[in-house]
This record gives C-alpha cells, structure tokens and sequence, in this order.
C-alpha cells in the first residue's frame, strides 16, 4: 500500500526574500523520476517538512508552464508567521527539505474555458492564485477577459509587483491594486480591495470569480459580487485551516463537513457560504 | 429460529488456546486500576468474573457479585480503537546523511495477528465508522495493517449500563455485524455464531454442544431487556441540520461553564479520529522521528492557524465536538458519529452528558426554533 505520508527529499534552489517577513523558496525534488512524475494543478499545495522542525502546508505558485522542462522547480511562498514557517524561511540555497504532495482541489480551470475570469486577492492570498494567473496567460486564447484584483494593508506588502505591471500590459488583461495604507509612491487604488468590485466590467452570464486571500475580504468580495448580479455558483474561493496530515485523516482542518486539505482548498462558493465568517469554524 | 452451538465455561480455555495455536495473541478485558481494560490474556482466568459496573455522568464504578460470568458490563473507557488507531506511533524517520542528503524511511506498520474478544456492540459500530475514516479514499496504510489481522468475538451486552444509549442510535446491545464470532452468555456457557469466513472456520474447531432452545430463547431476551432498560434518547429529526440552525444557541454558553475543556470525551470516545503529527529529533542531531499521536478538538492546538486559534473558548470547542459528531459527520459519512457507548458521560469529570446537552439545544419549542 502507498505510504501518503512519506516525503520526497528537495533542494532549495533559490531563496528570494519578498518582504522582511515572506520568503519564496524554489525547490526542485533531488529524485529524477519524481520530478518526472510529479504534476499539480494552479491551486494545490504541497506539505513542505524541515527536518526536525515539522512540517506545514504551502501552496504551490509555479503553474504548469515551469514544468514543460525536467527541471520541475517548484516555488512556495512563505510568510514566517508560525514554528516551522519561521525555520523554513531561513533555509538557504543547497539546504535539504521534505515535499509530500500535491493536495487538494485546485482552480475550475474547465469552467473558466471561454468566460472572463476576475481573480480578486488581498494579502498573501495572490500566491495560490499566481499559478492560475500563469495558466491562463499561458493559453490566453481559451478565456475571456481576464481581471486580477490584488489588495493589501500597507503598500511595502505588495509583493511581485513587476509581475502584476507584465499582466497590465497583456491584451483583454485588467490589473486593479488597493492598499489600504498607501504611501506616496502607490498609484492605484487607496482603500480596501472590495471598493474596487465596482470598477471590474463584470459580464455575470460569462464570468467566474476566483477569490483568496483573508477570510472577511473573500466574504465581503463574494457578497459584493453577488450584488453585483454574479451568481454563488460562479465564485470559487481558496481556504486555509490547520493541515498535519493533509489527506483528510487527522481532523484539524475541517470546516463544517468538508475537510479543507481534500474537499479544498479551493470551494465553490455556495458549499461554504453559510459556515463563513462564524466564529470558532 | 436455529438454535447456534453452545460453548460450556470450561470451554473458554480451550477457545483461548486455539487461537494461540493459530497464532493470535488474544487481547480481552480485565480488571486493572478498578476499571475494566483491554490487554494480553492467557487465561479465561483473566476475565473479570463476577463483576458488574455502575456507570453514571462522571462516575464508573464496578462490583463484584457473586456469578460466573465475565461479561455482566457494559464497557470500559477503551476498547477496539487504540488497537487499530494507535494512541501514539511512528509515520516515517528522517535522517541527514554525512553528505548532507536527507533520507526517509517509513515506520513498520504493526500486523501481529490480534483475537479480542469481548467486543461490544457499539464498538463494532465505531470499528466501521473509523473503517470508512482511514480505509476509504485515501487508505492509510498504518490503520490498514493493524486492521486487517484482527479477529474479533463479540459478547452480547446483557447488562447495559445507565450511560449506554446504543439502542436510541440502532448500534446495540446485540451485534449485527462485523465481527467474526459473536456470542451469548449464560450462567452456564456461550451460545457461538460465526459472522464471517474465518468465524466460521474456527467455529468448526470449537469444542461446542447442541445449544438448548430454551436457554437460548432466555438468553436472546436477556439482550432485549437489555436494550429496554436504557433510558437516554436522541432528538428526533435531521441533527445536522437542527444543531447548525443553532449555532448561536445560549446552550452552547451554559454548557461551556461546566466543561473543562479536557478532552477526555474524546479519548475515550471510539470514533474520535482527531490526530497531531509530532517531530521527536534523536538527541544526536541526525534522525527525527515523525509521529502522530490522538489529538482533541478541545486542545487550543487543534484550531490553531499561522498565529491564530480559531476556537479560544470552550463554547466553540465544545459546538465544534458536537456539531461535528452528531451534525456533520452525516455528510461525510453517511450517518451520525456516535454509536451511543456512553462513554464520554461516565468518563467527563464534570458529568456532561451529550444527550442533555442535544435535548436542550434541539428542543422543539426552543427559543431559536422560530
């Protein structure tokens, strides 16, 4: 029997340091034929191990056009916020770690096919949605309009931001930023990220939000856009509970009835709706 | 209705031993710390005879009569599960080679061929809720292996204790299935019936006579009365739907003023499935052992999230247990996790009884019922 428990041995290939505290580790599995045969789809996560440490879920920014080659480099965006991500952000280039994945259900890519997509962000919550962001640039023809909306507290927290100014600069592509907290440099919008709902051209019978980021701002994204006249059905939204096992056997990441690491991490919409934002779930 | 075959007491000796010869080691209950416990038994001698236990919210106490049978109580804080679902072990071991590399190595998984008897009714239920838990989707190879190798006689429960409910949640007194050989007790003996295969091999092998119709007959009503002498029940109706259209019930308050938030409802509960992944480095530096042990979704671990605990208070610990167990545990599994054992009323050290605390929260003409 497959053992769902055991990692892979990784290297760090790069360390980038994004903000004080957020470091994007690129990893690439040490085995030849694991890196052949490992596939994830936008969205998933991998559980990263430090040894002796512990280990914790991270989701998986690369998206499947870093893996056309056999040097399959997987990048995982860490915020040092707890034990074992505090210890993983200060691995340096050629330190070993373990990788089990990848977890989860990911982005409805299918569904995206042919409609505009709004990808609406706030904090940390814009690295599960790299990947998907990347997927979609990658077969730009396949979807409509795409908007990505990205908000954060204070403008130093905005991270890849030549990123988001490469995706303004691509065709049928709109990029809106917030910051709550603007400083003199910042241009786009000063306020919270759902203020900037208003501004998407917002199709509902042809469109699919897909939202990540802190809870109160995916609820209150997902009821503005529903205002807005999108349907539930069409907002999918990635979650974040305690995962130690991260196949839905040891209990700590459930939410109502689902178990966020198999049932997740992304959800539609209406499958959560009335568990979200209660205190203590 | 056939009349099964009867095993004479002396016989439980002989039962003992063939399951040796065939290479179990035979795990049953006994009397240990004045309370009745699972563990290695040699002898039938082991038994706890003579014993009969009164179990009340907070309080389990047992007693000796005079009779000869073994099996006149209901249950013990544990049975069944921290023989499939260990309490604490080993996933996998890490260590860091001299070039630096890290390598991996998955723990042994435990398969000694296992025979418990005394499985209760409820138990089985539980053994087949953490089955669908560790076995379906993604099979956990640990649960898996320490699964397979047991075989497993059941007893009757004659004598249900005042905490038991098994009957208000369709699990017992009498076992339906799952088990390999089930068995009625008497003054005198055990009626024996082969649930399966291998039961029915080693029921073959047994040392049994023809079984009396009419002490069978009493011996069936005895687990019948068994069933009519307990008294707690569960709401009637969809709980699921009844305890999240409560989310906000006062009860949920009143209840956490008593709770202590311990968690021994979920330790000794035989479905609780909760686990923690622990890292034990080597005091050398150079390994590290990853282990899970039970956990409880009252610890303030359980809910934790990078900084954060999502259930500080015990209100929401407590309305996470119970919603979980009797409300949403029907989505993910088809029926409600509780199988009626009682044991988290006789084990809570402040005597909180679930059934209570459902009756008040899903009353009819609660003030939240509109």
């Amino acid at each position: 029997m497959p053992n769902p428990y055991l990692p892979l041995e990784a290297e760090v290939v790069e360390r980038i340091q994004e903000t004080p505290s957020i470091v994007t580790l690129r990893l690439r599995l040490t085995d030849q034929d694991a890196r052949h045969r490992f596939y994830c789809a936008p969205g998933q996560f991998n559980m990263l191990y430090l040894y002796g440490v512990g280990e914790i879920p991270i989701s998986i920014k690369s998206g499947p056009a870093h893996f056309a080659d056999q040097t399959l480099l997987l990048d995982h965006t860490i915020r040092a916020v707890g034990r074992v991500s505090r210890a993983l952000v200060k691995l340096q280039p050629g330190d070993r770690l373990g990788i089990r994945g990848p977890y989860g259900r990911g982005w409805p890519l299918q569904q995206a096919i042919g409609r505009d997509v709004h990808i609406i962000t706030g904090g940390l919550g814009c690295a599960p949605a790299v990947s998907v962001v990347h997927e979609l640039m990658r077969e730009r023809g396949r979807y409509g309009h795409l908007s990505i909306v990205q908000g954060v507290r204070h403008a130093d927290d905005l991270i890849w931001r030549e990123q988001y100014e490469h995706w303004a600069a691509q065709p049928d592509t709109r990029v809106l930023l917030a910051a709550d907290q603007a400083d003199a440099g910042w241009r786009w919008h000063r306020g919270l990220v759902t203020a900037l709902l208003d501004q998407l051209t917002l199709h509902p019978e042809r469109s699919l939000a897909l939202l990540c980021g802190p809870e109160p701002m995916m609820k209150a994204s997902a009821e503005r856009l529903i205002e807005l006249g999108l349907p539930p059905e069409q907002i999918w939204l990635s979650m974040e509970r305690n995962m130690q096992c991260a196949v839905g056997h040891c209990g700590h990441c459930q939410f109502g009835a689902e178990f966020v690491c198999k049932d997740g991490p992304v959800f539609n919409y209406p499958r959560v709706r009335a568990l979200l934002g209660t205190r203590g779930y | 209705m056939e009349v099964p075959g009867f095993l004479p007491r002396a016989g439980l000796q002989q039962m003992i031993s063939l399951l040796q010869d065939q290479g179990y080691r035979c795990v049953g209950p006994q009397l240990r710390d004045d309370a009745i416990l699972y563990d290695t038994l040699s002898d039938a001698d082991q038994l706890p005879a003579g014993i009969i236990q009164q179990q009340s919210p907070g309080a389990y106490r047992l007693q000796r009569i005079d009779s000869p049978r073994c099996f006149s109580w209901a249950n013990g804080p544990q049975a069944l599960k921290p023989l499939t679902f260990a309490p604490r072990e080993a996933l996998w071991y890490a260590r860091v080679e001299p070039d630096g590399n890290l390598r991996f190595r998955e723990a042994a998984a435990d398969d000694e061929p296992l025979a418990v008897l005394g499985v209760r009714a409820c138990d089985l239920a539980a053994l087949a809720l953490q089955d669908q838990h560790f076995l379906q989707a993604q099979p956990d190879p640990y649960y898996n292996a320490r699964r397979r190798r047991l075989f497993l006689i059941a007893v009757h429960c004659s004598h249900s204790a005042d905490t038991c409910f098994c009957a208000a949640t369709g699990d017992g007194p009498q076992a339906q299935s799952g088990f390999d050989l089930a068995l009625h007790e008497t003054d005198e003996g055990f009626f024996v019936r082969a649930g399966s295969p291998a039961g029915q091999a080693f029921y073959q092998q047994l040392p049994l006579e023809p079984g009396d119709a009419g002490a069978f007959a009493a011996a069936s009503r005895e687990i019948e009365e068994s069933a009519l002498r307990q008294s707690r029940t569960l709401p009637v109706g969809d709980l699921e739907r009844q305890l999240f259209d409560r989310l906000e019930h006062p009860q949920w308050q009143l209840v956490a003023e008593r709770c202590l938030s311990c968690g021994n409802c979920t330790q000794v509960c035989p479905t609780c499935f909760c686990h923690s992944e622990n890292e034990a480095p080597s005091l050398d530096g150079l390994s590290s052992e990853h282990q899970r042990q039970w956990d409880s979704c009252f610890s303030p671990g359980h809910s934790y999230l990078h900084g954060t605990t999502l259930r500080a208070d015990t209100a929401s610990r407590y309305r996470q247990w119970l919603t979980h167990k009797f409300g949403s545990w029907q989505t993910q599994y088809g029926r409600s996790g509780c199988v009626g054992c009682g044991r988290c009323i006789s084990w809570c050290p402040v005597g909180i009884d679930p059934t209570a605390e459902l009756a008040a929260i899903c009353q009819p003409e609660g003030p939240h019922d509109a």
